[in-house]
């Protein structure tokens, strides 16, 4: 497939998951995510794969736990409330090391909060989300192109550190349709799983595992965790800079959000005023050292989210006090106007005169 | 010449057990390995152990195993056996993981009719966090939860697994069977043997309850804990077949 298709986020992210040779998923329908199980429930089948709907999200988790250590390619996503009772899960695969790739297409919370798109769930993606010491890697797409390019990334990823994939969406990505390239990819050969569960034939017994009673032992292990942490922060971050090198004001946005700030950047620029936009794409690892390099251009740095202030605490570790971070947000389902982030913008200017 | 009459099953790693003196645990895992190893089926199993004390059931059985989260081994056992359909799969759990934080998952698994083989351990205590109150405690029982024992008007009934799955039309053998005698331990094996033939011909969801013994957990000694089973828990728990294969002819 190479020509341009009109499709939605949804959909995209089930085949682009199929196209990176996913062919099991197991999940549990919540809004605004269902298209991405509708369409994979008739689509996995067409390709010899497996389709099931769990009794729950803690269920559908551990099903890709074990798909994920009998060693193969699988997908599970959700929504907020749907996210959290994964995490249990998530905390397991984490500690076993299994690949596996969750996309969370947020909505607003807290609770049962509401089902219109939202970033409220930036902590929870970043910092861990369930218990114990453990990271996912996340990626945050801001078009339905890029959705596509991410998710059969994350697989490769995911086999690569052995480590859990989020792809952090929000609403208006999975439910927007936008013409979409599912680009071929170099055939690349999967990366060996010897370590999977798939009977002891002619090796030693493979034994899938997070429970280490030494606490010298955990120590190790959580040692192990952490040295992929540090990897990934050295190889595998990613940021798109927009309009920087000459911005007086820096915009930090990612996902919806930056796409709708590149608007409000296009207005201010017209009436002079030079702003640039560090869109972080994996926010962990994250950009650390880009906002760092802008801090030291730039006096003034607006944070701008579909949350109450969530992204700008890494922000402000990258900037360490270099610059002024400003924040301007929306939430419940309600998004930041490209007119909004222009008024916001104004108004740092306008203090500064 | 000498002839060897007992010895341990090829499954086993030779090493002593954690389990307490009294413990069914043993008892059951050995079941286990004989059962694999009689069908000679090692090399094709996979296992899914729980949380509990049983946990460390990969220290014992010479299989590739997951360690699950309290009470997801038939979660994880699906996604397991929908990726590699001609593994044999088990789960091995205990009351507090299968019967209690876990129910939702066993009860779909087994409406599913997924193709494996759970291992029931009903103890009616929970033994490794130190013999709290567990959801097949009898009424009366004392536990460090229930010091007054199970009364059922503030803690409820002990619940009847094997029985309530059994009304599923997914689930294809459900027995209960226990390990407090020689006799019953025949038994116990007869019966798992019959569920793995069930997996291994591909007829659906299995499962064995085994009453098993906890002189730790019931603060009595082996011989008490053995006779416990037989005067209580048994009138309580039945043994027997709560369902069979629809056609018992199938099975070969």
């Amino acid at each position: 497939m190479s020509e341009k298709v009109l499709i939605t986020g949804n959909e995209a992210i089930g085949e682009a998951a199929i196209q990176a040779g996913c062919r099991f998923f197991f999940g549990y329908p919540i809004t605004p995510q269902n298209t991405i199980p509708e369409y994979l429930s008739y689509r996995l089948p067409q390709v010899g794969g497996c389709f099931v709907q769990a009794e729950s999200e803690i269920a559908a988790i551990y099903m890709v736990f074990g798909a994920a250590g009998a060693g193969a390619r699988v997908l599970t996503s959700s929504s907020g409330p749907g996210i959290s009772l994964k995490q249990e899960g998530i905390s397991y695969i984490a500690a076993a090391e299994l690949p596996c790739v969750i996309v969370n297409v947020m909505r607003g919370g807290p609770g049962l909060g509401g089902i219109l798109p939202s970033q409220s769930d930036y902590f929870q993606a970043t910092k861990g989300g369930g218990h114990g010491d453990y990271h996912l890697l996340v990626l945050a797409p801001s078009t339905v192109q890029e959705t596509v390019n991410l998710v059969m990334d994350a697989f490769d990823l995911a086999d690569k550190y052995c480590n859990p994939v989020m792809v952090l969406a929000d609403g208006y990505i999975g439910q927007m349709m936008e013409p979409v390239e599912f680009k071929k990819r170099p055939s690349k050969e999967l990366l060996a799983k010897d370590w999977a569960v798939t009977g002891a034939k002619n090796r030693p017994r493979s034994l899938i595992k997070s429970l280490y009673l030494n606490p010298e032992e955990l120590e190790q292990h959580n040692l192990k965790l952490h040295k992929k942490y540090l990897e990934m922060a050295e190889y595998e971050v990613r940021v798109e800079t927009y309009l920087t090198s000459d911005a007086e004001i820096i915009i930090a946005a990612y996902g919806t959000v930056a796409r709708i700030s590149k608007t409000a950047i296009k207005i201010l620029r017209e009436k002079g005023i030079k702003v640039g936009l560090v869109r972080p794409i994996t926010v962990f690892p994250f950009p650390y050292k880009t906002f760092a390099d802008i801090s030291e251009k730039v006096d003034d740095v607006l944070v701008v989210e579909m949350s109450l202030g969530q992204m700008i605490e890494d922000v402000k570790l990258g900037v360490c006090g270099r610059a002024k971070v400003h924040f301007y947000g929306r939430v419940g389902g309600m998004v930041p106007t490209y007119d909004e982030i222009v008024r916001e913008v104004d108004k740092i200017k306008e203090s500064k005169a | 010449m000498m002839k060897a009459v007992f010895r341990r099953p090829k499954s086993m790693f030779s090493v002593p057990t954690h389990y307490c003196p009294g413990c069914g645990h043993g008892i059951i895992h050995r079941l286990l390995a004989e059962v694999i190893d009689e069908f000679g089926i090692r090399e094709k199993v996979v296992g899914v152990a729980p949380v509990g004390c049983s946990v460390l059931i990969y220290n014992y059985i010479n299989c590739d195993m997951y360690e699950a989260a309290h009470g997801r081994a038939p979660a994880i056992a699906t996604g397991c056996k929908r990726v590699h359909p001609d593994l044999i799969v088990f789960t091995y759990q205990g009351d507090g993981d299968l019967a209690s934080i876990g129910t939702a998952e066993i009860v779909h698994a087994a409406t599913r009719g997924e193709n494996i083989t759970v291992l029931f351990v009903n103890n009616a205590v929970y033994g490794m966090t130190g013999g709290q109150m567990a959801p097949t405690t009898l009424l009366g029982q004392k536990t460090t939860t229930s010091p007054f024992g199970r009364a059922s008007k503030r803690e409820g009934y002990p619940i009847r697994i094997a029985e309530m799955l059994a009304t599923l039309e997914g689930a294809t053998y459900v027995t209960r069977v226990s390990v407090h005698s020689p006799r019953a331990i025949i038994a116990a094996k007869r019966a798992l043997k019959k569920a793995f033939e069930i997996q291994i011909n591909g007829l659906g969801f299995s499962l064995v309850e085994f009453l098993s013994q906890c002189p730790t957990g019931w603060g009595i000694s082996p011989t008490e804990a053995t006779k416990w089973v037989e005067e209580k828990m048994i009138p309580y728990f039945p043994l027997g077949e709560f369902k069979v294969p629809k056609s018992e002819k199938s099975l070969k």
